[in-house]
């Protein structure tokens, strides 16, 4: 792209926020009444993560995997691609992740839930906002029919699997942050450049990821043998 | 006064030169003030319908059938350009979906582009979007933000000798590589140039209006309400008394009022989603346009706001 420099993120934004809103309200109609079996399955997540953190994570990343490669389908491949060509290009890493999820879950069992102190603290908080997500809708003047809703609408399920994956322990982890963490960066733009204020969820959620890892780092650090602070 | 020959000749030469002055370049009552196609001679109304982000709707029926409606109310005020491109997401369906709703409006005057930085998939592109409008072919094809500009003009060119299309174009937005779009303005036998040009953002008055007008290229001008930024920001603020003069009644007339005065613009293609906006539109296109005077005073009205 000639001019790359000149361009502002608005000059990629092809739709009005009407439509991207009515877009929501479009894909819940057609999946109702998935959507109650989606919160169902978001309240078992907390259930199962709080009750038993390491033998539901074979169960708990199938569960993702699943969420990811549906949430990557029927929205981005089905609908969102109509309004916005670029999505096309999003889909296969939508694809990854879940492929991700079935490997370090089902297949290796390569990850345990059970984090806890303020890390835990702030996996649960993320998961329980993703969880309470359609909320978001009437709280800015939108009907509940354009809600956002874990395992249907990628936002709330990028949002949840940070939270989850804060909550989680495992050497996959690096693998498992890049997508929701871009995803957010993606949709945050997205409705910054719309002007919605939703682009705050989206935004302190990557911003409560940041500071955590980083806090699990420096913990890391302090425990290693050869480490001291200075005099 | 008494006849004589002289004045008897000079009275007969003014009548035959009004009389064969095209009635489609006068402003009649209700109908679109049109200018001419330099290339050809052929007059199109100087404000057309632009499609970007406003008639990207996807599938949304109810959506399609608003966009079907402002369409109906473009061509019942007597508009003819719609301009869209492989980039603007579903605007292509979304229009085809109108135009058959609408009957195939036999006034349509297609401006389409091209938009692929593959030279080998350019006619790919271009029967798709000929598919999606449902047109036999398109009226004018261009080259979209300059991308791939010598392979796609080498196509457009075949094409137009070929009878599959009848005008070539290029264009830009937003004040974007200036330099380039004028080597290829003195270059190219190119019909048509589109580039942004409004109210506030006058750099093309420099340099690509007088070239457009002295090569007898066509203007297409995008973005003249700056993506509605511009009549957002003048929305609430009363219009002054002397654009009475000009007959509008809105910012948005005003705006467009002032780009159709410039004599080398040929159409301005405002987008719109509303049926009263669309009406507004071509109404700009009637009626008295400001002279350079009132132009500045505009200009220098607005910028002051």
């Amino acid at each position: 792209m000639s001019e790359w420099w000149t361009y502002r993120p608005e000059d990629f934004l092809l739709f009005s926020p009407r439509v991207y809103w009515r877009m929501f309200e479009l894909h819940n109609a057609a999946l109702w009444p998935l959507q109650v079996l989606a919160l169902a399955a978001g309240l078992i997540v907390l259930l199962l993560v709080a009750r038993w953190p390491r033998s539901s994570a074979r169960w708990l990343a199938l569960l993702l995997a699943a969420l990811w490669i549906f949430v990557g389908w029927s929205f981005l491949w089905n609908r969102y691609v109509e309004i916005n060509w670029a999505a096309i290009y999003v889909v296969p890493a939508f694809a990854v992740e879940g492929v991700l999820f079935l490997i370090c879950g089902p297949l290796l069992n390569s990850l345990a839930f059970d984090r806890r102190g303020l890390a835990g603290g702030i996996g649960y908080f993320m998961l329980a906002l993703a969880i309470a997500f359609p909320l978001l809708a009437p709280l800015q003047g939108r009907g509940w029919t354009s809600s956002e809703v874990f395992g249907i609408a990628p936002d709330p399920t990028a949002v949840a699997t940070l939270g989850l994956l804060l909550l989680a322990r495992g050497r996959p982890l690096p693998w498992l942050l890049p997508v929701p963490v871009l995803w957010c960066l993606l949709s945050g733009t997205t409705l910054w450049t719309m002007g919605e204020p939703q682009a705050w969820v989206l935004y302190s959620a990557l911003a409560l990821t940041a500071f955590v890892l980083t806090w699990n780092a420096v913990l890391r650090l302090s425990a290693s043998p050869g480490w001291s602070p200075r005099p | 006064m008494r006849t004589t020959r002289r004045t008897f000749v000079r009275a007969s030469l003014a009548t035959a030169t009004a009389a064969l002055l095209p009635i489609s370049l006068r402003a009649q009552e209700g109908a679109p003030t049109r200018r001419p196609i330099p290339s050809t001679g052929e007059a199109i109304p100087i404000v057309g319908l632009g499609t970007w982000i406003t008639f990207n709707v996807g599938g949304d029926a109810a959506l399609r059938d608003e966009c079907a409606a402002v369409m109906a109310a473009f061509f019942a005020a007597g508009g003819r350009m719609i301009d869209s491109s492989p980039m603007y997401g579903s605007s292509q369906p979304v229009i085809g979906y109108g135009l058959q709703k609408l009957g195939r409006p036999s006034t349509l005057f297609s401006a389409e582009k091209v938009w692929t930085s593959s030279a080998a998939a350019g006619p790919g592109q271009i029967e798709q979007s000929r598919r999606f409008w449902g047109v036999p072919k398109f009226d004018l094809l261009q080259v979209h933000n300059l991308l791939a500009w010598k392979e796609h003009l080498k196509t457009l060119f075949a094409m137009k000798a070929a009878g599959a299309v009848r005008y070539v174009g290029i264009t830009t937005s937003e004040g974007r590589r200036h330099d380039l779009l004028e080597q290829i303005m003195r270059n190219e036998p190119i019909d048509f140039v589109q580039f942004s040009y409004n109210v506030v953002d006058r750099e093309a008055e420099a340099r690509l209006l007088p070239l457009a007008a002295e090569r007898g290229i066509a203007v297409i001008v995008n973005r003249p309400f700056r993506q509605g930024a511009l009549t957002d920001r003048l929305k609430g603020k009363p219009l002054p008394e002397w654009a009475a003069e000009l007959g509008v009644s809105s910012w948005a007339q005003l705006i467009l009022k002032f780009i159709l005065a410039h004599p080398a613009v040929t159409v301005a293609i405002p987008a719109t989603t509303r049926v009263d906006h669309a009406r507004e539109n071509l109404a700009a296109a009637g009626g008295p346009l400001p002279d350079p005077a009132m132009g500045k005073r505009i200009s220098a009205y607005v910028q002051a706001l």
